[in-house]
């Protein structure tokens, strides 16, 4: 990943607990309904005892004990915070503490469904706060209207199907009963793809898949797992680790996201250098749509049988059906892990760099990230403080090719004026990608909201959409009134042969004005106008879901849109799977 | 269309326009070499460091998009790359800048010296120059200044240099370079050169293009240059040339840069320098070499006074804001930006919208000096003279009340019409008018209180009739007189084009039926859109906005259905057709000529001498009034019109273009001009 901002997030103090990220999974395994929402914040991102506060002293601190950060104190953090966005400690927009049920409004209840599916013994809830639960995903608007108490149009019952069958029985009930099905996972969506349409008048059945959650076989022979989808990742590299094994498949939201939505949105994981982007993992999809079930008759390895009738069901974000079981490529666990930084003087120099380490090596260079410096570095000799970049690097492997590529890769970086800057720093950056999901909810205890979002883009592109982009993000704040400069910055978190993954960060102080979601909806537009117009992509993993339908007939043409379409009308006719993404 | 749309026309007397700055005033009471050695740190954008001529060249020549072309030239004429590449080093060699500080005080210096003889002031718009100091730092500058002199370029450099702003990069023709040493020096105060035709040659395109844009996108130096393309000799502005306002539009188009911005900058000359040799070239005696020489004996002959010069910098336009909705910019996406494309038809259309808008946008600010107003009407008057005959007689000119009276009224005229005039209040208006005719008096003439213009006829009674002088020869002298002054006139033309398009139109409309006034209105527009600056695509705007003020001003009162004078607007209806007249019967005699003298064998190099021999026939008859008529620049406007509309076809030959006339519709042509015929129904959508 490659980041870069004028003053961007402070260095973090005093990380000496060299505890493995893995230790940060949960312990526990779920087992039943609920559970998970126990442990979850309502309002927020990740775990409940989790988040950044400021203590009595104004000091910055990381709750919990899952994460390496975990009990620390930051006092860099405060200063940056309201250095960059102009906030104050007293100004504060506490959330409302707890789910208002009776704002909820009652459940629209299709008794004969529900009288059916009380037969077939699979567990469902009418309660409300299951039902608020599973109403959302993660985009800010979501966050914020819950932070505010605000639930729009919410799932009307939650069922939780055990197994492939299950599913089975529910969609043929659905279908029988007329009734709207829309498929939950880990709920971390940030493209509006949970959202209720607030125009169904159906029952809304949201079927949560958290229950399919087991791993029915490994196949040491072919390298391959058969895995329920409703597995959320952290679990799934857990159960393949005890036996020796991973995927490779590391998102963002990996503690949270499961291996059904992964299918569902053409996820990316951040070794994908190594391992592949889940298109690339998967062996085998099965999937329960109205007309049946789909799968493919056989696993081999690859097939010339006309359009891969997988890639109807990547990226379909629950509009034709319920992926219910995957069979994944594996691969043995690295034997020697090892992580690394460099810093650049300039960001340019840092794009020049990855592409460069791109064409010569591909095989243990697991990840990395360009980030802006002081993340994690404040003061590099010669730098310019406001200018440089980091990468993060990550290598896999055998010890001694790690070891023979490392060097590889540092030599490259040199040509391009980058500084090895250590192990620590790399292994910092990668465990800052899991908490700044929580920096978020920090944000919006004190008049500051962001989000981040992405895109692909050509090799040659990946310095102009940056510089636009921003620049865009930081004119369209100005003419909407956001009193302070905003914080828009961006990183380069994948590479490919034929260009890059950038992400964009935009956050901003919203004191003095009266519609802050509504101004940053719209930032959030004219960006994506932007990055579209400087020939990036509409998403590279996030996916489009209602958030970025507006493009997509631009981006995939007319024509493209009759195809996708025409497959949804043959396989849902009574659009049964009713979330309205995509199309 | 609607009525409220007419009325809810802005009014133009509300434009806010900047004061002025006498640049001038402090160099007469302090030291120029001080000035010249001053320390001169300009502002650049966003604090880069200004790079060596060698790197820039190096960045040129090492481009992916000259390597393509390269390689491109190289495959279809069987030459090797690296010769091709040493081509495009020589190109790049032969055209490109090399500013040096030391140059650029020298000239400071001198033109200090100069400018100080021959004008009393030279004034600026500060808040321009600080909008231009904002814009330089944030984004890369093109700056469009009006193109009148050969001073502009100059002028310009010297007001960044004063101001402590970035000097510009200067897109200069070739014929600059024959100027032996000052070629070279103007080289090294930023101009660089570029030969006046390429059409074909890949690669010179290539290294131009690419030369320009690494400049703009780097942000090194603000680039110039003028759309229109080469100095107007009329005063009027030229239609607008695209092919370098694509060139610095296009980094912005894919993405290369977040915005551009364009600084529409107006240079007005109360006298301009080269008055009578512009006169000259329009009647056919060519233009001169640039030469080295010239330009001083130019310098040495011309040392007299030459009033003020008003130099205004627009507001900086925002390339992006221009091409919001107007492009799609994802049409970029598909193929590598480094190979040169064609521009689609909605970029060239955006090109073309904007560079006419950028036009207008310094006709606008360019500031008229009462003596355009004396020179419109001594003008009009002159030719009421010879049509009342009596431009021997001692009836002829005005008496100086008559025309202070008359200026007087136009001035309030041209100030409803939102015009930037600069007419002294403060100081009694017959003093403004003696002063203006004082300043203009090689193109007037005082006798017995009464002013007329310079111009004798022949005729018994006529003083100062060369003996020996054919009358062809006289002719001519006159007219040199009549197209200086018309020069001035057209200063003001676009205060009064749109009404005086209305004017005419009603003038030759068989009725005074709405619809028929604005189909003859669109016609005429249709007509003269090579001669006047009229926005493609605006007829109804402009229709809207004629009518708005002369409805506003009393002129005109519109209904639903007619279009009517009223009584009092009587005499500027009058005032506004005179000044179309001339325009008016010089089409209808290039129609006329094309449709009785025109041989076959008329070609495109046969067609001005032809046509001025044609007129010269008519004038010395008497059937011609306008000896205005005999600017080859009319005349080429005219023909391009014409071909445009199809009344003319070109044939291409061996070795030369030959005209073919449709005499039929040249003819229906020009009894629509003279309002013998009704106006076909526009094509515009209906009122």
């Amino acid at each position: 990943v490659i980041e870069w901002t004028p003053g961007g997030i402070p260095s973090i103090h005093r990380v000496s607990k060299s505890v493995n990220l893995n230790s940060s999974y949960l312990k526990k395994k779920q087992c039943f309904t609920g559970q998970m929402q126990e442990i979850m914040k309502w309002n927020g991102w990740g775990y409940v005892d989790s988040k950044f506060q400021f203590n009595k002293k104004g000091q910055a601190e990381f709750t919990g004990k899952r994460y390496r950060l975990s009990g620390m104190v930051m006092p860099a953090l405060k200063e940056w915070f309201e250095s960059t966005f102009g906030a104050s400690l007293q100004h504060k927009t506490p959330a409302s503490a707890i789910p208002n049920s009776s704002a909820v409004q009652p459940p629209i209840l299709n008794e004969a469904f529900v009288e059916d599916l009380k037969s077939t013994g699979i567990p469902f809830s009418q309660d409300a706060e299951d039902r608020v639960f599973r109403a959302h995903g993660h985009c800010l608007h979501e966050i914020f209207a819950l932070r505010e108490g605000k639930v729009g149009r919410v799932p009307d019952m939650v069922v939780w199907p055990s197994n492939h069958n299950d599913v089975v029985k529910i969609v043929e009930l659905a279908c029988k009963h007329n009734v709207c099905l829309i498929p939950y996972g880990g709920g971390t969506s940030v493209s509006s793809a949970l959202e209720c349409p607030p125009e169904e008048t159906r029952t809304i059945v949201s079927v949560d898949t958290s229950q399919m959650n087991r791993i029915l076989w490994i196949d040491e022979k072919n390298l391959t797992a058969h895995v329920e989808a409703g597995i959320v990742g952290q679990e799934l590299e857990r159960l393949l680790n005890e036996s020796g094994y991973c995927t490779g498949h590391e998102p963002d939201s990996m503690e949270f996201s499961s291996l059904g939505g992964w299918v569902a949105t053409r996820a990316s994981g951040m070794k994908k250098n190594i391992y592949g982007n889940i298109e690339d993992l998967v062996v085998h999809i099965r999937m329960v749509t109205p007309q049946g079930v789909i799968e493919k008759s056989c696993q081999g390895p690859r097939m010339s049988t006309g359009p891969d009738i997988h890639h109807f069901i990547l990226g379909s974000e629950g509009t034709l059906g319920v992926v219910t079981e995957v069979t994944m490529k594996i691969r043995p666990m690295p034997e020697y892990q090892k992580y690394g930084s460099v810093v650049f003087p300039n960001f340019e120099q840092g794009v020049a760099c990855l592409r460069e380490v791109l064409t010569l090596i591909t095989n243990v260079f697991a990840g990395h990230a360009l980030k802006p410096q002081k993340f994690y570095i404040t003061k590099f000799k010669g730098f310019d403080p406001n200018r440089l970049c980091v990468a993060t690097l990550l290598f896999e492997g055998d010890r001694e090719r790690v070891l023979q590529h490392e060097k590889q890769v540092y030599d490259i970086a040199a040509k391009f004026g980058g500084l090895a800057a250590g192990e620590d720093n790399g292994q910092r950056g990668y465990m800052l990608t899991f908490v700044i999901a929580y920096l978020r909810d920090l944000g919006m205890d004190y008049y500051v909201i962001g989000e981040s979002f992405e895109t692909s883009v050509p090799w040659d592109r990946v310095l102009d959409i940056c510089r636009n982009v921003k620049e865009r993000i930081i004119r369209e704040c100005k003419e909407r009134g956001v009193q302070f400069p905003p914080l828009s910055t961006c990183r380069v978190t994948q590479t490919y042969d034929a260009g890059a993954c950038v992400y964009f960060y935009f956050a901003f102080n919203y004191r003095g004005l009266s519609d802050p979601v509504h101004v940053y909806e719209q930032v959030e537009h004219a960006a994506r106008d932007e990055i579209l117009a400087n020939g990036g992509s509409l998403s590279h993993h996030h996916g489009v879901g209602k958030l970025r339908k507006e493009w997509m007939r631009e981006t995939v043409s007319r024509v493209g849109m009759g195809m996708l379409k025409s497959v949804k009308d043959y396989v849902d006719p009574g659009n049964i799977f009713g979330n309205r993404n995509l199309l | 269309m609607a009525s409220e749309a007419v009325y809810s026309h802005r009014d133009p007397m509300l434009k806010k326009r900047d004061d002025f700055e006498d640049i001038l005033e402090e160099r007469r009471n302090c030291s120029d070499l001080r000035y010249a050695l001053k320390c001169y740190t300009p502002v650049v954008y966003k604090g880069l460091t200004p790079c060596k001529a060698g790197v820039l060249k190096n960045m040129v020549l090492q481009s992916d998009q000259l390597h393509y072309v390269i390689n491109q030239v190289s495959k279809e004429t069987g030459k090797a790359p690296e010769d091709v590449q040493e081509e495009a080093s020589a190109i790049l060699e032969e055209m490109a800048h090399r500013m040096q500080l030391s140059t650029v005080r020298f000239f400071a210096f001198t033109l200090c010296k100069v400018f100080k003889t021959l004008f009393r002031s030279i004034c600026v718009n500060e808040e321009g120059i600080q909008r231009l100091q904002q814009a330089i730092q944030e984004h890369p500058v093109v700056l469009l200044p009006s193109h009148r002199s050969y001073m502009d370029f100059l002028l310009m450099s010297y007001i960044l240099f004063t101001y402590d702003l970035a000097l510009p990069v200067i897109a200069a023709g070739m014929d600059f370079m024959g100027m032996k040493i000052v070629g070279e020096m103007l080289r090294m105060s930023g101009a660089f050169f570029i030969r006046r035709s390429f059409g074909g040659d890949k690669l010179y395109w290539a290294v131009f293009s690419e030369y320009v844009k690494t400049i703009l996108k780097n942000g090194l130096a603000p680039v110039e240059f003028f759309l229109e393309g080469t100095r107007s000799r009329t005063a009027k502005s030229l239609t607008p040339k695209l092919g370098l306002l694509n060139i610095v539009m296009d980094p912005f188009l894919k993405g290369e840069v977040f915005d551009i911005n364009v600084v529409p900058v107006s240079i007005s000359y109360e006298r301009i320098l080269e008055e009578t040799l512009y006169a000259r070239e329009l009647l056919g005696v060519p233009k001169p070499k640039e030469s080295t020489s010239g330009l001083f004996k130019a310098r040495r002959v011309l040392s007299e006074d030459y009033g003020s010069i008003h130099v205004y910098f627009g507001q900086p336009v925002s390339v992006r804001s221009l091409a919001e909705g107007r492009v799609n910019r994802c049409q970029f996406n598909l193929t590598p930006r480094h190979i040169p494309k064609r521009p689609s038809d909605d970029v060239h259309s955006f090109v073309n919208a904007a560079a006419y808008r950028l036009v207008r946008a310094q006709e606008e600010n360019m500031v008229l000096k009462p003596w355009v107003l004396l020179a419109s009407l001594l003008l009009q008057n002159h030719h009421q003279d010879l049509d009342q005959d009596r431009a021997a007689g001692p009836e002829r000119g005005m008496g100086l009340d008559e025309l202070t009276e008359e200026a007087l009224w136009l001035r309030d005229v041209c100030r409803q019409y939102g015009a930037f005039l600069h007419w002294p209040d403060h100081v009694p208006p017959s003093e403004v008018v003696s002063s203006s005719l004082d300043l203009h008096r090689g193109l007037v003439r005082i006798s017995e209180g009464r002013v007329r213009l310079a111009v004798e006829h022949a005729g018994p009674s006529g003083p100062g009739v060369h003996p020996g002088a054919g009358p062809e020869e006289q002719l001519l002298n006159q007219a040199v007189v009549v197209l200086s002054c018309a020069s001035y006139r057209n200063q003001a033309l676009h205060v009064f084009l749109r009404p005086a398009l209305l004017a005419s139109a009603m003038h030759i409309a068989t009725s005074s039926n709405k619809q028929e006034v604005f189909n003859s209105f669109s016609f005429l527009r249709n007509m003269f859109s090579n001669e006047f600056i009229l926005c493609p695509g605006a007829t109804m705007q402009d229709f809207e906005e004629a009518c708005f003020l002369l409805v506003k001003t009393g002129v005109l009162q519109i209904t639903e259905q007619e279009v009517l004078s009223t009584h009092r607007g009587h005499r500027t209806l009058a005032f506004l057709t005179r000044m179309m007249d001339p325009f008016l019967q010089g089409y209808q005699v290039i129609c006329m000529f094309l449709c009785e003298e025109a041989s076959e064998a008329l070609t495109e190099k046969t067609f001005i001498p032809a046509v001025r021999g044609f007129m010269v026939k008519q004038l010395l008859s008497g059937r011609l009034r306008y000896t205005e008529v005999l600017s080859s620049d009319l005349q080429k406007n005219a023909l391009a019109a014409l071909l445009r509309l199809g009344a003319v076809l070109k044939t291409k030959g061996a070795d030369q273009t030959t005209l073919k006339v449709n005499r039929v519709m040249v003819n229906s042509l020009e009894d629509t001009l003279g309002g013998k015929l009704p106006t076909q129904k526009a094509a515009v959508a209906r009122l």
